[in-house]
This record gives C-alpha cells, sequence and structure tokens, in this order.
C-alpha cells in the first residue's frame, strides 16, 4: 500500500465534516502555554543522505559511549556483553516483521519463542506464571499495583524507600488514579520497617532487591507481615542478572515479581525500549495484565501454542479488561530468551558470579581512596560510596577524565540532601582490570 | 414453595420467602460455550436489580451477569472457582452464582416466567 499524506482538501473536507473552520480552531481549547510554535524547533532544511549521515555522527561523538571507555553506570540499566548471535538471530525476517501472534495456525515460531520466554521468567523468578512481558520494569512495577488493587480490592500501595525513585513516580502517576501511593523515605544501605505501616487498607507492598543503592533485602520477614494483613507483596528486580545467585523472590513469599530484563540480549539503547518481566502466582492469572501464551494440543493431540486467557484483555473485556496493555516487548524478549539459551543455567549463574566478584574486587580497591566509605554492606554488582564531596562534582570530573564513574544518588532523588555526596557504582563482567584500576586512579586525583 | 422467575438478561432467580439464588440459564451456557471461570460476588455486598453481580467468563467471552432484582447477598458459590463446568453441566442446580436476600420482593413482578422466558429464549 502507498502511503500518501493528506492533501490541503483531505484536511479541508474532515474540517468541514465536524464544522471546524481550521486546525487551529480544532485545537483551541490547549491553553496557549502549553503550545510550542512550529518555529521554536529551528529544524534546519531537508538535506541529501550522505550530508544527514555526516551531521548526525558529529553529533552522536560529541557523546562518550559507555562501550568505549571505562563505564560503571547502573541505577536501573546495565551494560552486559551481548552475544552476537543474539543480534544476528532476532534480525530474522520471521521474529523482525511478526505481527501479533493471534493466529496460531501461522505464527507457531513466534509462540513458542513468547513460552519459552514466560518459562523462564517464572523459572528465574520462582513463580508459577509469567506474562509475554510488558514494556519495562517501571511501567510493570505500575501494572503489579494496579493488579494488587484488583486482587484485595483495596486501594493503598506502600512503596520502599529502596524502589527506584523513577520507578516510584511511575507508580504514582499510574496508581494514584486509583487509589493512595504511601512512599517510605529513603535510607541508603538500610532496611527500613515497612512491616509498621502494612493495616487493612494496604492492597501491597513493593520492595525492591537489590534495592536502589545496591543492598540486598531480605523477604520473608516483610512478606509475613504483608501477607497476615490479606495485602501481597511485589518484589523488584531492576538487575535480572541477580538471580543467578540470589534466593528467587518466589521462594521467599513473593506474590508479584517485576524485573526489568535488559540486562540480558539488550543492550542501553538510550533508555529504552526496555523489557518488562512480570511473574505472579497461579491463583491471580485472571487478573494479570498483558499478553499469556499457553501450551496446547492441536485435534490431532500435536503440541502447540496459542495465546490464551484471552478474556482479560481488551478486545473481549472491553472496559473491564484488567489493563490497557495490549501488546508486548516482542523483539526485547526474544532477545533476552535467546541469550539466555546460549547462556544456559550454568552459565547464567556463572555470569552471575562474575558480576560479583568484579563488584567486590572494585569495592576493595575504591575503599583504599582517602575519604571514600561504603554505605551498604551487602551487595550484588551495585553499591553506593559515601564520597567527601558532592558525588555530581565528582562524576563530572572523572567524565573528563574518560571514566564514566556512576550515577549520582542526587541525579535520581534531587530534593534529598543527604544523598549529596552518595555515588551508585555498578561493575558487570563487561569491566576488566584495567578498568577498575583506571577509575581508582583517576578518583584518587579528582579527590 | 419456590417459585423460579428469568430475566432478559439470561438469568434466573429461585426464590422462597425473601431469598433467592441466582444463576444463568441453560439457553445463557448454550451461548456461551464452556465456562471456564466465574467470579461470584462476596458475602454482604449489596446489589440492585440490573446491576452487576457476578461474572462469567467462557473460552470466547467474558460476560456480566446482573441480579434480577435487589438484595443483600448472602452467599456465593465459591464451588465454581474450581470447577466452574458446572455452570454448563447444571445451570439451574448445582452451577448456582449466589443467593441473596430480597430488598423489595415487588421487583419480581416485572420478570418472565419458565414459559415466557422459553419463548423469548428462542429469539435471543
Amino acid at each position: 500500500m502507498r502511503y500518501l499524506p493528506l492533501t490541503k482538501a483531505d484536511r479541508a473536507a474532515m474540517l468541514e465534516t465536524i464544522g471546524v473552520v481550521s486546525v487551529d480552531a480544532l485545537f483551541k481549547d490547549v491553553p496557549k502555554a502549553a503550545e510550542v510554535p512550529v518555529s521554536a524547533f529551528d529544524l534546519p532544511d531537508h538535506q541529501g543522505e550522505l550530508a544527514v549521515e555526516r551531521k548526525l555522527a558529529a553529533m552522536a561523538a560529541k557523546s562518550t559511549a559507555s562501550g568505549a571507555v571505562p563505564s560503571f553506570l547502573g541505577a536501573g540499566a546495565y551494560k552486559h556483553h551481548v552475544p552476537a548471535a543474539v543480534d544476528h538471530l532476532i534480525q530474522r525476517s520471521e521474529f523482525l516483521t511478526s505481527y501479533t501472534p493471534y493466529q496460531p495456525e501461522i505464527s507457531q515460531g513466534t509462540l513458542q519463542v513468547l513460552f519459552e520466554f514466560q518459562t523462564q521468567v517464572a523459572m528465574l523468578t520462582g513463580m508459577d506464571v509469567a506474562n509475554a512481558s510488558l514494556y519495562d520494569g517501571s511501567t510493570g512495577t505500575a501494572e503489579a499495583v494496579l493488579m494488587a488493587q484488583r486482587v484485595t480490592k483495596r486501594g493503598k500501595a506502600i512503596l520502599s524507600g529502596g524502589l527506584h525513585p523513577q520507578y516510584a513516580e511511575t507508580v504514582e502517576t499510574v496508581a494514584n488514579l486509583h487509589g493512595s501511593v504511601l512512599r517510605a523515605p529513603a535510607i541508603p544501605g538500610a532496611e527500613e520497617d515497612l512491616a509498621s505501616l502494612v493495616d487493612d487498607q494496604t492492597a501491597c507492598v513493593v520492595v525492591q532487591t537489590p534495592d536502589v543503592f545496591g543492598l540486598l533485602r531480605g523477604l520473608k520477614n516483610i512478606a509475613e507481615a504483608v501477607h497476615s494483613k490479606g495485602a501481597l507483596l511485589i518484589v523488584v528486580v531492576t538487575e535480572v542478572v541477580s538471580l543467578g545467585l540470589l534466593e528467587s523472590p518466589g521462594a521467599q513469599g513473593a506474590d508479584i515479581v517485576v524485573c526489568e530484563g535488559q540486562s540480558l540480549g539488550n543492550g542501553l539503547n538510550f533508555g529504552g525500549p526496555y523489557v518488562g518481566l512480570f511473574a505472579t502466582r497461579e491463583k491471580y492469572v485472571r487478573q494479570m495484565p498483558g499478553r499469556l501464551c499457553g501450551q496446547t494440543v492441536d485435534a490431532e493431540g500435536r503440541r502447540g501454542f496459542v495465546l490464551t486467557l484471552s478474556t482479560r484483555e481488551q478486545h473481549i473485556r472491553r472496559d473491564k479488561a484488567t489493563s490497557n496493555i495490549c501488546t508486548n516487548s516482542g523483539l526485547c524478549a526474544l532477545a533476552f530468551t535467546i541469550h539466555l539459551s546460549l547462556l544456559g543455567e550454568g552459565g547464567f549463574t556463572r555470569l552471575a558470579a562474575i558480576n560479583h566478584q568484579r563488584a567486590t574486587t572494585l569495592v576493595d580497591k575504591l575503599l583504599t581512596v582517602p575519604g571514600v566509605s561504603l554505605v551498604t554492606s551487602t551487595f550484588f554488582n551495585e553499591f553506593t560510596l559515601r564520597l567527601p564531596k558532592p558525588a555530581a562534582e565528582v562524576v563530572e570530573a572523572l567524565a573528563a577524565k574518560g571514566i564514566l564513574a556512576g550515577v549520582p544518588a542526587s541525579r535520581l532523588a534531587p530534593a534529598d540532601r543527604d544523598q549529596r555526596d552518595l555515588l551508585i557504582v555498578a561493575a558487570t563482567e563487561t569491566n576488566t582490570d584495567e578498568d577498575i584500576d583506571a577509575f581508582v586512579t583517576a578518583l584518587k586525583e579528582v579527590l | 414453595m419456590s417459585k423460579t422467575y428469568y430475566t432478559d438478561q439470561h438469568e434466573w432467580i429461585r426464590v422462597e420467602g425473601d431469598e433467592g439464588t441466582v444463576g444463568i440459564t441453560s439457553h445463557a451456557t448454550e451461548q456461551l460455550g464452556d465456562v471456564v471461570f466465574v467470579e461470584v460476588p462476596s458475602v454482604g455486598k449489596t446489589v440492585a436489580k440490573g446491576g452487576e453481580a457476578a461474572v462469567v467468563e467462557s473460552v470466547k467471552a467474558a460476560s456480566e451477569v446482573y441480579s434480577p432484582v435487589s438484595g443483600t447477598v448472602t452467599a456465593g458459590n465459591n464451588d465454581l472457582a474450581d470447577d466452574p463446568a458446572r455452570v454448563n453441566a447444571d445451570p439451574e442446580g448445582e452451577g448456582w452464582f449466589f443467593k441473596l436476600k430480597l430488598s423489595n420482593p415487588a421487583e419480581l413482578d416485572g420478570l418472565m416466567t419458565a414459559e415466557q422466558y422459553l419463548d423469548f429464549a428462542k429469539d435471543h
């Protein structure tokens, strides 16, 4: 089908039909303050492909790419090595261009991948059932809160202070419409008393582990406290590789587990697209948002895969659908599944062990720098340091030396002055001994 | 001595004194196909005549079940959670959805008898 943009005559006909004299008149309800005039964009005129390539390459060269220098950035997005086979396989046209697999008779390949993905997610999280993915970890967390509100028929959500602030903001944006959101204050490096906040109106408690500062959170006590009040425990994991070493959230009493799956198969991608993992217990499956692939048999008894429990979704349930999510991060989920399949169970555990070992090596060396102390007594591959001066200044100075040192806590929580000197640092299998030594040397110079 | 009434939304209500038992008709289950999930109202919930009271899902559709009359729910058929197929097997017996205490028995006057409903169901 050719794509033809609208002609002036088309626009005029449409405006006449709805009884409006102009496009501007159609949008007259938009306040002037919210309007951005076209002239404000100051876009250059069109140019040839070669000229555009050069211009964009010059713009890109101004950025310091995380792959080009020692990078210790984390805080919800992690640089891992993605095997070349992943990118090669996901570019097969059957995957890259596949349409929503509503017709199982022509989509068995795509459906089987979704089923494998769901199986992997359920195993990683220690849960009964997982969906075919959501957009990312933060929107997945918001969906989990909405689901808990539906399951418990209660409105109050309690968010741990260790939950990534941007995740908390996403939850507030979405879940405030249906109830109330209580954010516990952040106490870097310490567990908080969330149990005392839980009451008969509480739908759920949301805890992240490792938390935004890198601290590992025990879940069993809070799970018991939450369940004793009839509420649900939602566990958030932003670094999915940690599940290669740590006890699964499901084994510790989680009712819903949400993870950011970017670490496996997916690059940093400037912050997206990412892939949200969402898993729960079987008894809640009908309240789970998103797409779900199931295994069945055809009329001749042969194994096959179909999208199932669609009665939860919008095309059947209309306004009573469990959520307005009507898609999944298909390609990112495929990359996740291929990467994890290449690693295998043993390889995944080894990858997690390497990540933890890199982080412990980095911590030991950084603590030799005068004035630097460790805030998080336990960690997986990310930890928080207290510096003798504001972390944002230190990060800028180190960036000028070609080291991406980490994320200042103040960038995530600008209003919290107590976090001004805190630096969140991540290490992965991509960080060599040379990277670590360069970081330590440069830090000594700038402090 | 109980008496059964029917609605134009394919619900039945069997009334004895001021107590009613509600479910969906055999004709409704044939239209729905295999029932895979039922959500029944919780005890103590107040329902209004024509208001949503329960949900029934089959392999091909999800439908609301409306209360034939106003009242307060006194029981939900929790066995349907584990065995929703009872709705297909015995829609006007073991497949009942909920029981309620009628708050306005006069509302029954607008409902259909079995004969009227069978006639109605031919075209719906």
